[in-house]
């Protein structure tokens, strides 16, 4: 039984780890920024389906192929959002528009990857997916600890580029005030689109380790809308850190709901603990 | 006015053999106007993958039949338009198909979420209803006209997964607990259904039944969850993804079991069997085709080579060994009960189909009242001897034997699982 609950718990932290990474890119555009990027987890099989080409073509890993596939995702993000921003945002028009335009992007994106790749099902097989290693009386399977320690080290990063550097500051600043930011001579319009390139260039790394855990076909990231905005949500709205926090945390409680009471349970738990959340701290878990 | 008369009779004479010649264009053009069959079929959406396989199958036996002379010395046309995987296109695709269109037949889409809500137009109208992989879907409708491919059986509920507990009640000692597992959809639920039944009737006792959401990311936490109650089988109704997710797990968690598998949708296809590889050798599913001896019936190996030059293309299934035979095999019924009856009088079709054995790709098929296969024949086939992700592999007896039913079996269960 504790060997149960042990291994649970352990399979949750890696889940989580594998949300976060999926979820860490909206946090930047819509904790931070406030776009609702509804077309992201569509940008993330997109970064699967890179994945597979470079993974069954030029035989690189997967993680290596996500980490490669990264600047060009951060450079289309720039792109994405110039259009955006010329389109609905500097008109002020961002809300309603602006999220017809990302639901837009998504049904083109997934119409690309069928008329491209058709629609059978796609997956990468390594050297060690498949494997494990033992730790106790707990296994850690690779296939889920490689995402897991990838979006540790991806989250980590972003951080310290928020945190440390001029750029990352003025991103964090942007979404608090734009005049200020532009006082302290730093153009919100180039912030914004440096900051929803880094979210997009995350996609491409999500992408890669979504195929890594299974199967991908096109218009699988619709699955996961729901999920990766409650993360961000219950992280708290644009908090990195919360982020990660809140993906275990949906990650563990999902986990031990499938171990001990029935998985078909796990996700009505998961968002029955988001929304007790929100009502106690309306803000999230580390929202100011 | 003689003059203006003659011009007239002139005239006369001249529109008479105009409308005349009209006639004698109009008769042959009559006969030639094409055989129109109509259903929807999912082209976009998660079936997508086998609906596009499924419609390379059905323009090969169109072309077939065209180049053999048409139906009745009509050419075959169809009318298709994409149920993009939701339900709720499909009554509005029939309706269409019917009214506006005017088609001759009508036949499903694939599957049985697609074929369901079609029925009560397809009934409306009486037109015999060809079915293409519908679990159970007449149970409630008892509709006389329906007839459905897929070889599951009179019974689809219980038949489907019979095979799996058979061979789990012959093995000596005979195993006693039984783990069930699906996914939260409308064919593993059916499948369960039917799993328990049978679980019941042979005398196992079910010490885990629980079935999973989709998208479940990670299994291993249901495969630890199952491995704590110990089952001496497991028996597995999961969709591709969900098939593959599993497979992984059990290999990583090393669940300890004497048999596995069932009701896997997905193990079937080419792009998992690959990828999976040696982590299938054991797990014992259901099938309907594998290129082994005792299956090689009349047609299936030049209609799958017409596939799988075609396949690659449309970026579906490269071996089409599940879906596009029968795809194949489900127009053959109707074109030859055309035939047979001259007319396409839905009434005598149905008939003639409800009466009659039929010679397919897929073997001789003969319906049960309900419009099933009248014998079960959904083969319970074991992953054996796979060592790479080599796709050649699948492409040669032995690689997935078939174990049940009897008539059918090419080789022996390698048993237990966990060994």
């Amino acid at each position: 039984m504790l060997d149960l609950f042990l291994n649970a718990i352990a399979a949750g932290i890696l889940l989580g780890g594998f949300y976060a990474a999926m979820t860490v890119g909206l946090t930047i555009s819509f904790g931070q920024l406030d776009i609702v990027n509804i077309a992201h987890p569509a940008f993330i099989v997109l970064g699967s389906f890179c994945t597979f080409v470079l993974h069954e073509h030029a035989g690189l890993d997967p993680l290596l192929a996500g980490v490669l596939l990264a600047p060009a995702f951060f450079c289309i993000g720039i792109g994405v959002y110039s259009v955006y921003y010329g389109s609905f945002e500097r008109r002020g028009d961002e809300s309603l528009r602006g999220l017809a335009f990302f639901f837009g992007i998504m049904f083109i994106l997934e119409v690309l990857l069928i008329m491209t790749f058709g629609v059978d099902y796609r997956l990468v097989e390594t050297s060690y997916i498949g494997e494990s290693i033992k730790i106790g009386v707990i296994g850690l399977p690779f296939r889920m600890l490689v995402p897991f320690l990838a979006a540790l080290a991806m989250a980590g990063g972003i951080y310290l580029y928020l945190s440390k550097t001029f750029t990352g500051r003025a991103i964090l600043a942007v979404a608090q005030d734009r005049l200020a930011l532009q006082l302290m001579g730093a153009d919100p319009v180039r912030t914004k689109q440096i900051a929803f390139g880094i979210g997009l260039g995350t996609a491409a790394v999500a992408g890669s380790l979504l195929i890594m855990l299974g199967p991908v076909e096109p218009s699988v990231g619709r699955l996961y809308i729901g999920r990766i905005f409650a993360i961000v949500v219950l992280g708290g709205m644009g908090s990195i850190g919360g982020t990660i926090v809140a993906a275990i945390i949906l990650g563990v409680v999902e986990s031990m709901v499938a171990t001990f009471y029935g998985p078909s349970w796990s996700p009505a738990v998961a968002f029955g603990f988001l929304l007790m959340t929100l009502a106690i701290r309306p803000s999230g878990l580390f929202g100011r | 006015m003689q003059c203006f008369s003659g011009t007239r009779r002139w005239a006369l004479k001249l529109a008479a053999a105009a409308f005349a010649g009209t006639l004698a264009f109009a008769a042959p053009a009559q006969a030639e106007k094409p055989i129109k069959i109509g259903f929807s079929m999912a082209l976009t959406g998660g079936l997508a993958a086998a609906g596009k396989a499924a419609l390379i199958a059905m323009e090969i036996w169109k072309d077939d039949v065209n180049a053999a002379g048409g139906l009745l010395g009509r050419q075959v046309e169809f009318v298709y338009y994409d149920d993009q995987t939701n339900p709720s296109t499909v009554p509005g695709i029939y309706t269409k198909l019917l009214t506006l269109d005017n088609v001759d037949l009508v036949v499903s889409g694939y599957a049985t979420n697609m074929i369901a809500p079609a029925m009560p137009i397809v009934m409306s109208r009486k037109m015999v209803f060809m079915s293409l992989f519908g679990l159970a879907v007449n149970e409630k409708f008892n509709y006389p006209n329906y007839f459905q491919i897929m070889p599951a059986g009179p019974n689809p509920l219980t038949d489907w997964s019979k095979g799996f507990f058979d061979i789990a009640a012959a093995q000596n000692p005979k195993p006693t607990t039984v783990a069930l597992v699906g996914a939260d959809a409308e064919f593993a639920r059916n499948a369960l259904i039917g799993a328990r039944e049978n679980a019941a009737k042979a005398g196992f006792k079910i010490v885990y039944d629980k079935t999973y959401p989709p998208p479940t990311a990670d299994f291993s936490p249901i495969v630890r969850a199952i491995q704590a109650e110990n089952p001496d089988v497991v028996f597995v109704a999961s969709y591709p993804p969900d098939s593959a997710g599993m497979v992984r797990a059990i290999n990583e968690v090393g669940l300890k079991t004497k048999l596995l598998g069932g009701g896997m949708v997905g193990l079937q296809f080419a792009a998992l069997m690959g990828k999976l590889g040696p982590s299938l050798n054991g797990i014992v599913n259901y099938d309907f085709w594998v290129p082994e001896p005792t299956l090689k019936f009349d047609g299936v190996e030049a209609f799958l080579k017409k596939y799988q030059e075609k396949a690659p293309a449309a970026g579906v299934d490269p071996l089409g060994y599940y879906l596009p035979p029968y795809a194949y095999a489900y127009l053959q019924v109707l074109g030859d009960a055309v035939k047979a009856v001259g007319s396409t009088d839905q009434q005598k079709l149905a008939d003639y189909i409800r009466s009659h054995t039929h010679k397919t790709v897929v073997g001789d098929v003969s319906f049960a009242p309900n419009g099933e296969w009248a014998t079960p024949r959904a083969l319970m086939v074991q992953f054996q001897g796979i060592n790479d992700s080599g796709l050649e592999q699948f492409t040669k007896a032995g690689a997935r034997v078939v174990l049940w039913p009897e008539q059918w079996k090419s080789g022996t269960l390698k048993y237990p699982y966990a060994q």
